[in-house]
C-alpha cells in the first residue's frame, strides 16, 4: 500500500520537477526558439542585457553560430545578496535546414532578444513538360 | 527542450485551416539583488518584454513583477514576487527596463541607513 503511494508520488513529483526544469530552461539565458516557414527560418535567442556589438553571429552553409558574453557588473560599494542571472560567455550552434541561403541573413536585437532571419532558397516547383 | 519544436509545430499547423491551440508558459525570472548603504537594486531577466508589457506592483510589503511577451500563438508570462524588508521604503521605488533587463531600485528608510556619529 505505502510502496504504491510512494511510487505514485515519485511519478507525480518527477513529472512536476520535469515541468519545472523545462520552464526554467525556457526562461534561462540563451534559450532558443526557431520558427520555420517555407520562405525563411527565424531564430529567437534570449540574451537580455548584452551589448549587441559584442555579439558574434556567423553562418557557414547551414550551420549558424551565435556567441557573446554577458558580464554582470558589481558596484564596489554594494554587496550581492542574490545571484541567479547568468554571467559569462555563451555560444549556441544551430543546424538549419539545408536549403537556407547563407547570403541572405538579417539580425536584430530588440528587448534583449536576438532575432536572426535566414531566407530559404526557392523550392523547385513542379514543372509541366510539354510533348511536341 | 521541447518548446522550440512546439513553437515550430504550432506555426506549421497555424498555416493550415485549423487554428493551432495557444501555448502559455509562466516563467520565474532569474534575479540578482545588490544591497548598498542607501537601498537595494534588483535586476531581473525578462527577455522580449517591452516597457508597455511590464508591471511592477507594490502591495504592503509585497513586490510583484509581471511581464508578458507573445509571439504568434505563444504567450510567455514572467511572474515573481518578493517580500520587502521593513527597512525599505515602498513609497520610493524606481523601475526601468532596457534590453530585456528590469532594474528596480528601492531606497532604505533614512533612519535605517548607516550613519557616522560625530564624537563631540
Amino acid at each position: 500500500m505505502f510502496t504504491t503511494i510512494s511510487r505514485f508520488e515519485n511519478v507525480l513529483f518527477g513529472e512536476f520537477r520535469r515541468l519545472q526544469r523545462e520552464a526554467e530552461a525556457v526562461g534561462s539565458f540563451g534559450a532558443v526558439n526557431v520558427n520555420t516557414t517555407p520562405q525563411q527560418v527565424e531564430i529567437f535567442l534570449s540574451a537580455p542585457g548584452i551589448d549587441p556589438k559584442a555579439l558574434d553571429v556567423s553562418i557557414e552553409k547551414n550551420v549558424l553560430r551565435v556567441s557573446g558574453k554577458r558580464e554582470v557588473q558589481l558596484d564596489a560599494k554594494a554587496t550581492r545578496s542574490r545571484q541567479e542571472r547568468y554571467s559569462g560567455e555563451f555560444q549556441r550552434v544551430l543546424t538549419l535546414p539545408e536549403d537556407v541561403d547563407s547570403e541572405r541573413v538579417e539580425a536584430s536585437y530588440v528587448d534583449g532578444v536576438v532575432r536572426i532571419s535566414v531566407q530559404r532558397r526557392e523550392a523547385p516547383k513542379p514543372r509541366q513538360i510539354e510533348i511536341h | 527542450m521541447s518548446t522550440p519544436s512546439a513553437v515550430a509545430a504550432g506555426t506549421q499547423s497555424g498555416s493550415a485551416v485549423r487554428s493551432a491551440p495557444s501555448f502559455e508558459t509562466v516563467i520565474r525570472p532569474p534575479v540578482d539583488i545588490f544591497e548598498d548603504a542607501d537601498g537595494i537594486t534588483l535586476l531581473a531577466d525578462v527577455p522580449g518584454v517591452s516597457k508597455e508589457h511590464l508591471n511592477v506592483h507594490v502591495d504592503g510589503n509585497a513586490l510583484l513583477l509581471e511581464g508578458e511577451v507573445s509571439s504568434g500563438e505563444n504567450v510567455t508570462k514572467y511572474r515573481r514576487s518578493f517580500t520587502l524588508g521593513r527597512e525599505l521604503r515602498t513609497d520610493s521605488i524606481e523601475a526601468k527596463v532596457k534590453d530585456g533587463v528590469l532594474t528596480v531600485r528601492i531606497a532604505k528608510r533614512a533612519e535605517d541607513r548607516p550613519r557616522k556619529i560625530a564624537i563631540q
